[in-house]
């Protein structure tokens, strides 16, 4: 069972306590309880079941500007109080820097909204064990799926409370239901190919069903089988959807605060500059309702609220903690955690008409290896697509794709596609020019 | 050693009663205790910018009957928390009534390590000075310099196995590491570098003034050297690797489809070529967890089994795979030590320990030579592997171009890709230089990370090189 919300205040506030009567002048907390039951299952029947049952404490104390920070698994009160005394001890060994305190008070959420992301409905073994037999028995129907490589379904609870020294408390309860299949495909005397498909949600009406699970699945699988080399070009891309997001994740990890603050973001120089075309805006939304990824405010208690990060192609917000906020001298905006609901807002142009306008160009179903280097930019990955030669299309696989990163984004043009599924969304993108492919 | 029953409302004869009721009616299985801390002491930005500690703390049971495994892991270790481990075990497991109990175990005095508390080697105030040496000394180097991170990582882990009738393992594992990377800047261009030592030796061994300065030198260089570096080529080339860390190339294009969990899943590329030819005679490749002192080794693993030296493929032929109990069971062989966790939340699974190529006989000059056109990789990045398909990607960090026996200049942005089967066998020189890595490597597999060590020697082999230069 996840631990009630008012025990988890009361050791949060335990701990605050502790920290300060052993020194500490502010002092941060976390308390989180999860508890979470997995059924793994392949070739249609179970092969593990996983119970996990944790509590976990993070303490960041403060003496002045010196800091230093403690996680722990909760064993019982006597060893909190040594590691949170050994915490404050070696907070006053270390230097000062202006920069380490705690958020300004008028930043720190004060009404927090219940975003609709707890479903106490119990999903046991045994209804996990019958989703995933329909999900590998769908899968299995169909023509040259060969067998399962694992299939899966989790559902986790997570109760936790962040607290501070400046009276700031909260949190709240978030359930998770997951899911997913793996499939091998073989076709006569081809190679074997693998893929997969998933989906999270914090409510479990919300979560695909077992059929359509894995009759995608077996469709991501099967259109890879017997696949062509190609040779070295250069050539429009179209990213997949579940690739496209990725350009949401390299933008991210761009234009972190520290990245900003620190000088070693490629984009360092580019705030209030275009860096995509003029059409394309970039939200994010941490207040959607029944989201796994929202949360009024972020870890260390700061309002977050939904903000554009790329208005008309022109960069205007970054990702902010306390921290990076004083020393960029500008107010946090709630992203000590990181992004939240990402999205691009959806093109004007279906996702047939991306294709429309070349003879040649490369649908990319899969890559492998980093999306982009934030730090040079550079761009180069392993991927798997499908080649559209004329009127023709077969996969391809063992190429792979380099360029810029920068160029990804002034070459970007949009689908009317967008869904939202992931943490980060995009429609499906066409790169017009500045990706090479290298084959044999 | 710490007494994991200490304080508790459990006795050791209490745990081992629950064990045996809930373990002897099963195939396999066995209670995991972990006791750990970690401290993480980091400078950025000319300022020490963090310092972390963490403990971790709890139990796991596992159960197996078949090919059947039941887990149930807590932080909490009481009576009330193994009771209803226990009873998550069972409700897993409750349909099998023809187990074979086995609770026998390879048991080993070997001591690779000493059962030193690496934390207290030096105090927080040396490690702190030590860090703002190494920031100076990197940014004295170039004024290019613009962003220094380095880090100091040690960690004591305690664990401790109980199977049935009360036998009981344990091992104290050392680990330390010492990371630095910077970033340079000239004009718009920005270039990285970053490299790192560790193992489970004392702090000393890692962490002083010769070796402290040559982790910083290794990353200076590689940025440097980017800063003058022009877009790597595009396409399949000859490819030198030079020794040491670039065995992340066995790791990712073989090793992993070695594992012996996708043996009895029969989806490894390779598990029917058990016995057959699957590459050059010249090709020999050995995972070996018991060489004293370094990363990826341990005394015993995580089931409590000896590890040792294991020889997968040898002149060519696949020899064997590695297991864990399971996948030994399953397949009819014999545990070779490599059942692995990364903390007490995971049940084991086959992973690599150490894993190198044996030498060769020719030299990297003489490899160098031998390409009309291709590249030269001085540092490689970490990879990947689907192993249904057997492809695999790794990051180049730093490389030069190969033209008629020479080295032009150095390229930058790329990315190797290639599919093992096909890589084995175009392996076409290997080196005399073998060298183990520095002791930096970590291996992600179904979400957990374990740390490994990597060998190879200067090899020349054909790839596709993922450049922007066509």
């Amino acid at each position: 069972m996840i631990r009630e919300t008012k025990d988890l205040e009361n050791l949060a506030d335990y701990c605050i306590k502790k920290a300060t009567a052993y020194g500490s002048t502010g002092c941060e907390v976390y308390v989180g309880s999860n508890v979470s039951e997995t059924v793994n299952f392949r070739s249609q029947k179970i092969e593990n079941s996983d119970r996990s049952d944790v509590l976990i404490i993070n303490i960041t104390t403060y003496i002045g500007n010196k800091k230093s920070s403690l996680s722990l698994t909760y064993i019982d009160k006597n060893n909190t109080d040594k590691m949170i005394e050994k915490c404050v001890d070696v907070t006053k060994l270390l230097p000062e820097d202006k920069y380490n305190v705690l958020p300004d008070k008028n930043l720190l959420a004060k009404n927090t909204r219940d975003l609709l992301q707890f479903d106490d409905t119990e999903i046991n073994n045994q209804k996990k064990i019958e989703y995933l037999k329909h999900a590998e028995d769908s899968a299995l129907n169909n023509k040259f799926i060969i067998k399962t490589n694992g299939s899966s379904f989790t559902q986790a609870k997570n109760n936790f409370i962040i607290a501070n020294s400046l009276g700031f408390s909260s949190g709240f309860k978030k359930s998770e239901f997951s899911s997913y299949t793996d499939l091998v495909a073989k076709k006569n005397d081809s190679g074997m190919e693998r893929d997969y498909d998933h989906d999270a949600k914090t409510h479990f009406k919300d979560l695909i069903n077992p059929e359509e699970l894995g009759n995608r699945a077996a469709k991501l699988t099967i259109r890879k089988l017997n696949p062509k080399k190609i040779k070295t070009q250069s050539i429009p891309i179209i990213f997949e959807k579940r690739i496209s997001k990725n350009i949401l994740s390299i933008l991210s990890s761009s234009i972190s605060g520290s990245s900003f603050a620190r000088g070693t973001s490629f984009l360092k120089d580019e705030m209030n500059k275009e860096i995509f075309p003029k059409n394309i805006n970039i939200i994010d939304d941490p207040l959607i309702e029944r989201s796994l990824y929202s949360s009024s405010f972020d870890t260390e208690g700061v309002k977050s609220e939904k903000i554009s990060l790329v208005k008309d192609g022109v960069l205007n917000n970054i990702v902010l903690n306390t921290y990076y906020s004083k020393m960029l001298n500008i107010n946090s905006n709630g992203r000590a955690s990181g992004l939240t609901n990402t999205y691009f807002e959806s093109g004007t142009i279906s996702y047939n008409d991306l294709f429309k306008d070349y003879e040649n160009l490369i649908l990319i179903t899969d890559i492998m290896g980093s999306f982009g280097n934030p730090i040079t930019g550079d761009f180069s990955c392993g991927a798997t697509g499908i080649y559209f030669e004329n009127n023709e299309n077969y996969p391809i696989n063992n190429f792979t794709l380099a360029g810029k990163v920068q160029d990804i984004f002034k070459n970007i043009v949009l689908a009317n596609d967008l869904e939202f599924k992931y943490a980060k969304n995009c429609p499906s993108a066409l790169i017009k020019e500045g990706l090479v492919v290298g084959g044999v | 050693m710490i007494d994991f029953f200490k304080n508790l409302d459990l006795t050791r004869r209490q745990a081992e009663k629950i064990i045996d009721d809930t373990l002897l009616n099963k195939d396999d299985g066995e209670l995991y205790l972990q006791d750990s801390i970690n401290e993480n002491v980091t400078l950025d930005d000319g300022k020490i910018k963090n310092t972390n500690f963490s403990k971790t703390h709890g139990m796991g049971l596992r159960g197996v009957c078949e090919d059947v495994t039941a887990y149930s892991h807590t932080n909490s270790i009481d009576k009330v928390s193994l009771i209803n481990a226990s009873k998550n075990i069972n409700s897993t497991l409750n349909s099998f009534k023809n187990y074979k109990h086995n609770n026998f175990v390879k048991k080993t005095n070997e001591k690779l390590y000493s059962a030193h508390n690496p934390i207290e080697e030096k105090s927080l105030k040396e490690k702190i000075n030590l860090l703002n040496d190494v920031d100076k000394y990197v940014r004295s180097k170039s004024n290019l310099v613009k962003q220094v991170t380095a880090s100091i990582s040690c960690e004591k882990k305690i664990i401790e196995i109980i199977k049935t009738d009360g036998l009981s393992l344990t091992d104290d594992q050392p680990l330390i590491s010492f990371r630095v990377s910077l970033m340079m800047k000239k004009g718009s261009k920005n270039t990285q570098g970053s490299y790192a030592s560790g193992g489970r030796m004392n702090f000393d061994s890692y962490i002083n003034e010769n070796n402290w300065k040559q982790v910083c030198d290794e990353a200076f260089r590689q940025a440097e050297m980017n800063q003058e570096a022009r877009k790597a080529p595009a396409g399949e080339m000859d490819v030198v690797l030079n020794n040491g860390w670039s065995g992340v190339l066995l790791h990712e294009a073989l090793g992993h489809t070695l594992e012996g969990d996708f043996l009895y899943k029969k989806t490894s590329v390779f598990h029917d070529q058990i016995g057959n030819k699957i590459g050059n005679e010249n090709i020999t490749v050995v995972d070996e967890g018991n060489i004293p002192g370094r990363r990826g080794s341990l005394n015993m693993d995580d089931e409590g089994e000896k590890t040792q030296r294991n020889v997968l493929i040898e002149n060519g032929k696949l020899i064997k795979f590695m297991h864990d109990r399971l996948s030994a069971k399953l397949t009819d062989n014999e545990v070779t030590g490599n059942g692995r966790r990364e903390n007490y939340m995971f049940a084991p699974m086959p992973r690599m320990t150490n894993t190198f190529m044996m030498n060769g006989t020719n030299s990297r000059e003489e490899m160098i030579k031998s390409v009309k056109e291709g590249i030269y990789v001085d540092a490689l990045g970490g990879g990947s592997v689907d192993i249904v398909s057997g492809q695999f990607n790794f990051a180049v960090n730093n490389a030069w171009l190969i033209k008629n026996g020479k080295l032009i200049m150095p390229v930058e942005g790329a990315t190797l890709i290639g599919s093992g089967p096909e890589v084995i066998k175009k392996i076409k020189m290997i080196g005399n230089d073998l060298k183990l890595d520095n002791g930096f490597g970590t291996c992600g597999k179904s979400g957990q990370m374990v740390p490994v060590g990597l060998g190879i020697p200067s090899c020349k082999v054909t790839m596709t090189v993922g450049g922007s230069k066509i």
